[in-house]
């Protein structure tokens, strides 16, 4: 079976937690390999917990979930592992150790595909040197080769987990906030590097965002997550500033505090459809 | 006013109460009574002993002596250490949670099953550890004969067990995101402690096992009094003839010793940050 082919589904999947609390409801989602996708929504919609599902991280609760044409949960550990080294989660904060080298993390994309001997050998003398320099020029970072992760600035560690993910070459790349720490113009550029990639390697890509102008600059199909559900889904052009208004609207801080909700006030031409 | 009090607050003024009660019945059933020690007749031999300490001994027949026993005595400890590491290294892996890919989707929790696993890997580290290593050292003598060797097996098999588990709850102990992402990419589990672990674990068990190192030089000095060689052979042999200056030079060797691997290890944390 060719992993190539295949996105992802959710079937009516849910996700609550040991407590009792409820992160995700009524999930119904279908991607086409090869497609790029946004995530917005406002703070505790979900929008991690939806990521890190798909992720293969958490377990649905309820439904069904299929990653790259596999059934994530009914594999033996190996083949879960092997399904795993094929997914790419650009978590938010820092998944990197303060005291490890640029290139050593950068490296660390491929343990999944590397055997045991080759990762410890590796770790003593880095075997592709050349792999890792090149995940990092594309993000501008080419310099930062041989330093310690503990000198860089939260934008260039974040920048350092994507050149991990886009060395790792997987065949679905999830990005939680990949871009929160940058400033505009980078932040631009960089999104640009993922949606290559995706583009060149046929690979299936979703980013959660904050910031709603960079998700409709950059996607063409946006989801919206409010409250552990899907609020909408359909193509950045369809998006009107109602349905953004919606989606952030937040009762408790409009009774405190302004009477109006700002909604993003992004230059947009009138919707299509 | 805050409606909640802080939860915590309760257990953690409980907790204290417990922890002074505990200590009453601990020092009547050690019957520690500081008196004896300021009895008159007490402290008049204590006195005469004490007084023959200085000058220490110094005579180029007992340094090479000492010198001679001093070797000894290190090469017991190092020996033994390195023999606990061979047991250690693997116990811990095998017995330490951090690793555990089965508690992915779980919070951090292991699988039941996968805890399960683990618990004969404990229990072995806890019989190991459990009986002292002079109790180790009295069995040895008896099957190997009087000598070195009876020492390094003892130190062994009691400080593998001790660093076995303190290694387990280190690795735990360390940020585990980072190990948590890479077993999430599908890497194996020791890749995803060299690469995620041992970063952040390396200077925490450096200086540990380099303590552990100075408490072994301890451990085989008393092991010299049942036999085991070493300087403990030798400060029995003073002890008991009331040598008080040669006592003196081999506490002063012991104090430089210790002074010593403190240096070391201050020097190995310095390399290593």
């Amino acid at each position: 079976m060719s992993l190539r082919q295949q996105g992802l589904r959710l079937i009516d999947a849910g996700l609550s937690y040991a407590d009792g609390k409820v992160a995700l409801s009524g999930l119904n989602l279908s991607v086409a390999a090869g497609e790029s996708i946004a995530i917005i929504g406002p703070s505790g919609a979900g929008k991690t917990s939806l990521l890190h599902l798909l992720a293969s991280h958490l377990r649905p609760s309820s439904g069904q979930i299929e990653l790259l044409g596999q059934a994530p949960w009914t594999l033996p550990g190996r083949q879960r592992q092997q399904l795993r080294s094929q997914i790419g989660l650009i978590q938010q904060g820092s998944a990197l150790p303060a005291r490890q080298r640029v290139v050593t993390a950068v490296l660390a994309g491929k343990l999944g595909q590397w055997s045991t001997g080759k990762s410890l050998l590796s770790l003593l003398y880095p075997l592709d040197a050349e792999g890792a320099a090149g995940a990092l020029a594309q993000l501008d970072l080419a310099d930062k080769l041989y330093q310690r992760c503990d000198q860089l600035s939260g934008g260039q560690l974040q920048r350092v987990a994507i050149a991990r993910v886009l060395y790792q070459q997987p065949q679905l790349m999830l990005a939680d906030e990949p871009v929160s720490a940058m400033d505009p113009v980078l932040a631009s550029h960089t999104l640009g590097v993922l949606k290559q990639y995706a583009r060149n390697h046929a690979c299936t890509l979703l980013a959660s965002l904050h910031a709603v102008d960079l998700a409709l600059a950059h996607f063409s199909r946006v989801i919206g997550l409010r409250d552990g559900r899907i609020v909408f889904d359909q193509p950045a052009s369809c998006i009107s500033p109602a349905d953004l208004a919606a989606l952030y609207a937040n009762e408790q801080l409009q009774a405190a505090h302004s009477p109006a909700v700002v909604a993003p006030s992004i230059p947009r031409q009138v919707p299509r459809c | 006013m805050l409606s909640q009090r802080d939860p915590a607050a309760l257990p953690r003024v409980l907790l204290t109460l417990l922890a002074l009660a505990l200590l009453w019945p601990g020092l009547v059933l050690s019957e520690l009574n500081l008196a004896v020690l300021f009895d008159a007749g007490n402290l008049g031999n204590m006195g005469q002993f004490l007084s023959s300490f200085w000058p220490p001994a110094h005579d180029p027949e007992f340094l090479q002596l000492l010198a001679q026993a001093t070797l000894q005595t290190l090469a017991i400890a190092t020996a033994g250490m390195s023999l606990a590491l061979l047991l250690a290294i693997p116990l811990a892996l095998l017995a330490t949670r951090a690793l555990s890919i089965s508690a992915l989707p779980r919070g951090g929790q292991p699988a039941w099953w996968a805890s399960a696993l683990r618990w004969p890997v404990k229990g072995l580290l806890i019989v190991l550890r459990s009986v002292p290593e002079i109790v180790w050292a009295l069995l040895f003598v008896r099957a190997v004969g009087l000598g070195p060797t009876a020492g390094v097996l003892a130190i062994g098999i009691t400080y593998g067990g001790m660093l076995g588990k303190v290694y387990g709850e280190i690795f735990e102990s360390t940020d585990l995101r980072p190990t948590r992402a890479l077993l999430l990419a599908g890497s194996p589990r020791l890749s995803a402690f060299a690469y995620g672990v041992l970063p952040n674990a390396a200077g925490e068990i450096l200086s540990y096992s380099v303590y552990r190192w100075e408490c072994a030089i301890r451990a085989s000095v008393i092991m010299g009094f049942v036999g085991a060689g070493g300087l403990g052979q030798q400060i029995d042999l003073s002890l008991r003839m009331f040598a008080g200056a040669e006592v003196a030079s081999m506490l002063l060797t012991f104090l430089a010793l210790v002074l010593l691997a403190d240096l070391f290890s201050r020097w190995l944390r310095g390399r290593l940050a």
